[in-house]
Formats: C-alpha cells, sequence, structure tokens
C-alpha cells in the first residue's frame, strides 16, 4: 500500500516535470542525448569498428576475387554462381542443416524438461542445477577429448559394452560413418548446451505469475492443463529467444566438429564438414578471401531469414511479458 | 507457493529417477576424465572400466607440465579472460543504462544495430575481420582476440533488458532528488543488477576461456597460445598419451569451474530472486 501512494507521488511529479521539459525541450534534449551517448560511446566504439566495420566489408568482399594482396579484383556475382556448383560446399551446407534440425528440437525439449523439474519444490534442486551447467562452462577441447575417447570405434568403453556384454557385431563407427557420426556429434552438443538453455528456461519460468496457477487451480485444472494453458503460452517470449540463440549457434558451428572429428591436420571428411568449416579453410588455407566471403553470406542470408521469422513472431507473442 | 499440495509419492520417485540418470550422463565423463588422468596410458581403455586404478599415478599431474608450456597457456588465457570480462561487463552495463532508462534520438536505430549484429554470427565476418586485424598489425597479438571479444552486442542486450525489469520510478525519483544519470548507474543501476552482472561475468568469463576458433585464427606463436588451443596442440601432437592428455584436460578445466562453483551461489539467487517475490 504505501508503494501505492508514494508511486502515485512519484507520478505527479513526473507530470509536473514533463510539463517543465516542454518548456525547455530543445535545450534539454540535447543535453539529455549527449549524456546518453556518453553512456554508449565505450562499447559502441569497440562494436563499430570489430563488428560493423567488417560485416560491411565482407558484403563487399563477396564481390571480389582476392588473396589479401594487392587491391580486391570486382568479379560480380561470379563467386555465388560458383558456390552452388561447389560440392564440397553444398555438402557442408547439408550436413550444417541435418546438425540443426536434429540439434534444435532436442535441446529445447530437454532444457524445458529439465528446467521445469528443476522448478519445482524437490531436495537438492540446486546441486542439480549446479551440475547441470558443468558441461556448459567446461572447456569443449577438454570434454569433446572424453566423449571422442569414450565414443571411439575400437577402444572405447561405449562399443566395448555393445561388442563384449550386449554382443553386437558391427558396432557404430561414431567417427567415421554418416549417420553414426551425426548422432555422436548431435548428442554431444545437447550434453554440452542443454544446461545454459536450462537456466534461461528457469528465469522465464520464474517469472510466471504465479496467481495464474492458483486461479487454474480453482478452474479445476491439473498439472498438464496447467502446462499447456499457463506455463507454455507464459514462456513463450523465453521460448522465442532460445529458439533463436539455438538455430543461430547451430549454424555457426564448427569448433564442436573439428574437436570430436578432426585429426592433427584439423581436417574434416566430407560427412563431417559445416559451413564455417569451409569458410575458414578457403579463407585462411586457400586464401580465397573474396569466395570465403560469398560463403560467408550464404551463412549470413540463413540466420537473417530466421531472425525475420522470429522478430514477426516475437511481435506478435513477446509484448504481453513486457507490460505489466 | 504453489506446489502446497502434496505429491504422491510414485511421482517424487520419478523425478528422481530421472534426475539421476541425466546426473549420471552429466557427470560421467568428467568422473572418466578424472580416473584416466590417474592411470598407466595402457590401462586407460581397460574393460571393464576399473574407476580407481590400483597403482594411482600421480606423476602424471607434473608430467604435463614439462611436456608442454602449460604453465604459459593457462597464464595467457588467466589474463585474456579477466581482461574481456572486466572490459565487457564495465562497457556494456554502461551502455545498457542509455538503452533502458533514457530517452535520446537514435536510440531505435541504434539498438536495432546491436540486435541486428546479435543474429549475425561471428563467424560470417571473421574473415574481413581478420583482414582488418591484419592491416592493423593485431594479428598474433593478444589485443586482437580483446578487442574480438570485449564489445559484443550480447552483453548490452541481456544488461538492458534486467534494467528494464528496474522500475523506472527508481531513476526518477533519484533525478528528482538531484543525482546524476552517471550517479543513478553506479548507485542505483549497478546495486540492482548484481544477479544480471554476475551472469554476465560468468558466461563472459566462460567464453572467452573456451573460445577456440579465434584464438586458433589469431595466435600463432606458441607463447601467446591460450589453454585450448595449447591442449588442442598437445592432444594431436602426443596422440597415445591419453592419461597425459587427461590430466591436462583436467588442468584446463579447473579454473572455469572453480569461477563457476564460487559464483554460482549468487547466479543461482539471482535467478531465482527475479521471480519468485513476484
Amino acid at each position: 500500500m504505501a508503494l501505492k501512494s508514494r508511486a502515485a507521488k512519484v507520478r505527479k511529479k513526473q507530470l509536473a516535470r514533463k510539463r517543465k521539459l516542454a518548456a525547455g525541450k530543445n535545450k534539454l534534449s540535447t543535453k539529455n542525448n549527449l549524456i546518453a551517448y556518453s553512456f554508449i560511446l565505450p562499447n559502441f566504439l569497440g562494436f563499430a569498428v570489430f563488428t560493423l566495420v567488417p560485416m560491411l566489408f565482407s558484403f563487399v568482399l563477396s564481390l571480389a576475387k582476392w588473396n589479401g594482396v594487392g587491391m580486391p579484383q570486382f568479379v560480380g556475382i561470379t563467386n555465388f554462381t560458383r558456390l552452388f556448383r561447389d560440392e564440397a560446399f553444398t555438402r557442408a551446407l547439408l550436413n550444417t542443416f541435418v546438425y540443426t534440425i536434429f540439434t534444435v528440437p532436442f535441446t529445447m525439449a530437454a532444457a524445458l524438461g529439465l528446467a521445469i523439474l528443476l522448478n519445482s519444490k524437490i531436495k537438492g534442486r540446486n546441486f542439480f542445477r549446479t551440475i547441470s551447467f558443468f558441461p556448459y562452462v567446461a572447456s569443449l577441447v577438454a570434454v569433446a577429448t572424453v566423449w571422442r575417447f569414450i565414443f571411439s570405434p575400437t577402444v572405447g568403453p561405449i562399443n566395448l559394452f555393445l561388442s563384449s556384454v550386449l554382443h553386437i557385431k558391427n558396432v557404430p563407427m561414431w567417427t567415421s560413418v554418416s549417420a553414426p557420426a551425426m548422432f555422436f556429434v548431435v548428442f554431444f552438443s545437447i550434453w554440452k548446451n542443454m544446461g545454459y538453455y536450462m537456466v534461461i528456461y528457469l528465469a522465464g519460468l520464474q517469472g510466471v505469475n504465479a496467481e495464474l496457477y492458483e486461479s487454474a487451480a480453482l478452474d479445476g485444472a491439473n498439472g498438464r492443463q496447467k502446462f499447456w494453458n499457463v506455463t507454455l503460452p507464459q514462456i513463450a517470449p523465453t521460448s522465442f529467444f532460445v529458439l533463436m540463440m539455438l538455430i543461430i549457434s547451430s549454424f555457426k558451428v564448427y569448433d564442436i566438429f573439428l574437436n570430436l572429428f578432426a585429426g592433427g591436420d584439423n581436417q574434416l571428411t566430407s560427412i563431417t564438414r559445416v559451413i564455417v568449416y569451409q569458410i575458414y579453410n578457403t579463407a585462411f588455407r586457400g586464401l580465397d578471401y573474396g569466395y570465403a566471403s560469398a560463403m560467408s553470406m550464404i551463412l549470413f542470408a540463413v540466420v537473417l531469414g530466421v531472425t525475420l521469422v522470429q522478430f514477426h513472431g516475437e511481435k506478435t507473442y513477446g509484448q504481453q511479458g513486457g507490460e505489466s | 507457493m504453489v506446489g502446497a499440495r502434496k505429491r504422491p509419492l510414485y511421482f517424487s520417485i520419478i523425478i528422481y529417477i530421472i534426475l539421476a540418470v541425466i546426473a549420471f550422463i552429466t557427470l560421467i565423463p568428467f568422473v572418466w576424465m578424472l580416473s584416466a588422468a590417474l592411470k598407466e596410458n595402457k590401462d586407460v581403455f581397460n574393460f571393464p572400466i576399473k574407476w580407481i586404478p590400483d597403482q594411482i599415478k600421480w606423476i602424471n599431474y607434473k608430467d604435463i607440465w614439462t611436456r608442454i608450456p602449460l604453465k604459459i597457456f593457462m597464464q595467457n588465457s588467466v589474463k585474456l579472460s579477466v581482461i574481456v570480462t572486466f572490459l565487457q561487463v564495465l562497457t556494456s552495463s554502461f551502455a545498457a543504462y542509455a538503452f533502458a532508462k533514457l530517452e535520446f534520438a537514435g536510440r531505435r536505430v541504434l539498438f536495432l544495430a546491436y540486435i541486428a549484429t546479435i543474429a549475425v554470427p561471428w563467424q560470417a565476418y571473421m574473415v574481413p575481420q581478420f583482414i582488418m586485424m591484419s592491416k592493423l598489425g593485431l594479428n598474433n597479438t593478444h589485443l586482437a582476440i580483446i578487442f574480438l571479444q570485449a564489445f559484443s552486442a550480447f552483453g548490452v542486450f541481456m544488461m538492458r533488458q534486467f534494467y528494464m525489469s528496474i522500475p523506472s520510478e527508481l531513476c526518477e525519483a533519484a533525478r528528482i532528488d538531484g543525482l546524476s544519470e552517471y550517479g543513478i548507474w553506479s548507485r542505483i543501476m549497478l546495486p540492482n543488477a548484481k544477479p544480471a552482472i554476475t551472469t554476465l561475468v560468468i558466461f563472459t568469463f566462460v567464453n572467452t576461456w573456451n573460445d577456440f576458433l579465434g584464438p586458433m585464427i589469431y595466435l600463432n606463436s606458441t607463447e601467446l597460445k591460450t589453454i585450448q588451443i595449447g591442449l588442442r596442440m598437445f592432444i594431436t601432437q602426443y596422440t597415445s598419451d591419453y592419461a597425459l592428455i587427461m590430466a591436462a584436460s583436467v588442468v584446463a578445466l579447473i579454473p572455469v569451474l572453480l569461477i563457476f562453483l564460487s559464483l554460482q551461489k549468487q547466479f543461482v539467487q539471482g535467478v531465482a530472486a527475479s521471480g519468485i517475490k513476484g
């Protein structure tokens, strides 16, 4: 109650201030602008120089032929027409799609499920919350190596278990045959990242107004109905955020594949090549900067498409959380 | 809370079984790593797995420091992670205040630029960025990694989202009491944003510590390399030294787990505090 009267007082003062503001508006707003810019500037400088400029530069570069020496040579859309005839690239594109299609929904479902479990009142939930975040904070190189050992086709415990305990003769070649390799990397990716998205979901779940559950309970809703009619719609903005982050991070995947499958030469075979691997190889090994930038544009276009869809969705879904 | 009604017993049992399975899958690689790091090389892949070796080889943890320049790699990673985290938290909590609480010309456009670039993966512009850094003479320097990591749009976005949940009336009241905008930022926003800052510290530190592709592109000299590429170098050079590889991996994990564990209480609380009290 005290809060309310305080808020009313503040609002009155605000009104008075607005009137004052209107009087000396121009002068004030210039000053306000400068103050605001001073807040933004330190971050914006770094952001502009090392993010915005290279981003714009990559558009230009994608229309050129350049090996880093001399002047770039303008070649129009040649790089792009070359892309679609480049089997290595289309294969990498396909691999990336497959990886994304499997990783995104399973990670989302696992993260949400875990968040719901760990949002309920259970003993030891802080312990479970903490450990489920371990894989995310753990160094990729270290944990990828462990899983690589565990999944090793010849000496790994998983295949030894399959062959010596379950007597399966043709054990999966996790690192060199297409389907098992994809299973392996998707499994690893879910294992590594679900804790991160779990935390985001947890925050979303805790933002759901408890009164909604109470009134749903009064209306006689059971657990499942509460989930579909209260929880899911209420956390829709969170789900959008998670979906966006997941799709984007799946498309830019490379380090996971490199650490799970590549040897000392950092090369991948055609079944495990992804877009960013192609970009990396073309630019930093082949010194074909223009062509690599054209590949980047494809990555960019895919991500942009996804983002636009989501942006549109957020307009319809995202508002409800903000107003209350 | 809502869950005042009593849950049936079988329900709780199922929940705990699911959690136990998840905990098992989550932790098993770490346990395996710890165990393998203390074994003789030839015993690492013995099956069935012997979790505690007959002869515990602590010496593995000593050997790795002489086999590779692990100390240099660790120092580099600590240095870079600390600097990047500091710059990131400082500049983005600062910029986020303007986006969340101030009216100014171009706010929408600028914020949109930030949001748009969150969506653009770094990998899509890493090539021109590399060329730029090279022309600036920053290739093969730590400065390249710092510039690469310290000004991410994500930090600004995250802090801004959190600031939005702090009532504007608080700032308004402070303004009326004569506090400057910088004062409001340091005395009202920052203290109230502790959970968000903690979260950003964890994310930034972990990301920088674990970053792989950035250092792989920019750092060529061994004495500049971070623990991630150093570890990878070690793994690919001594492919059959399984036990040593695992010992080095354990060492690479420790700092980041320590950071996480020391902040996680506040972190979990921070996540919790944002909602339940409502």
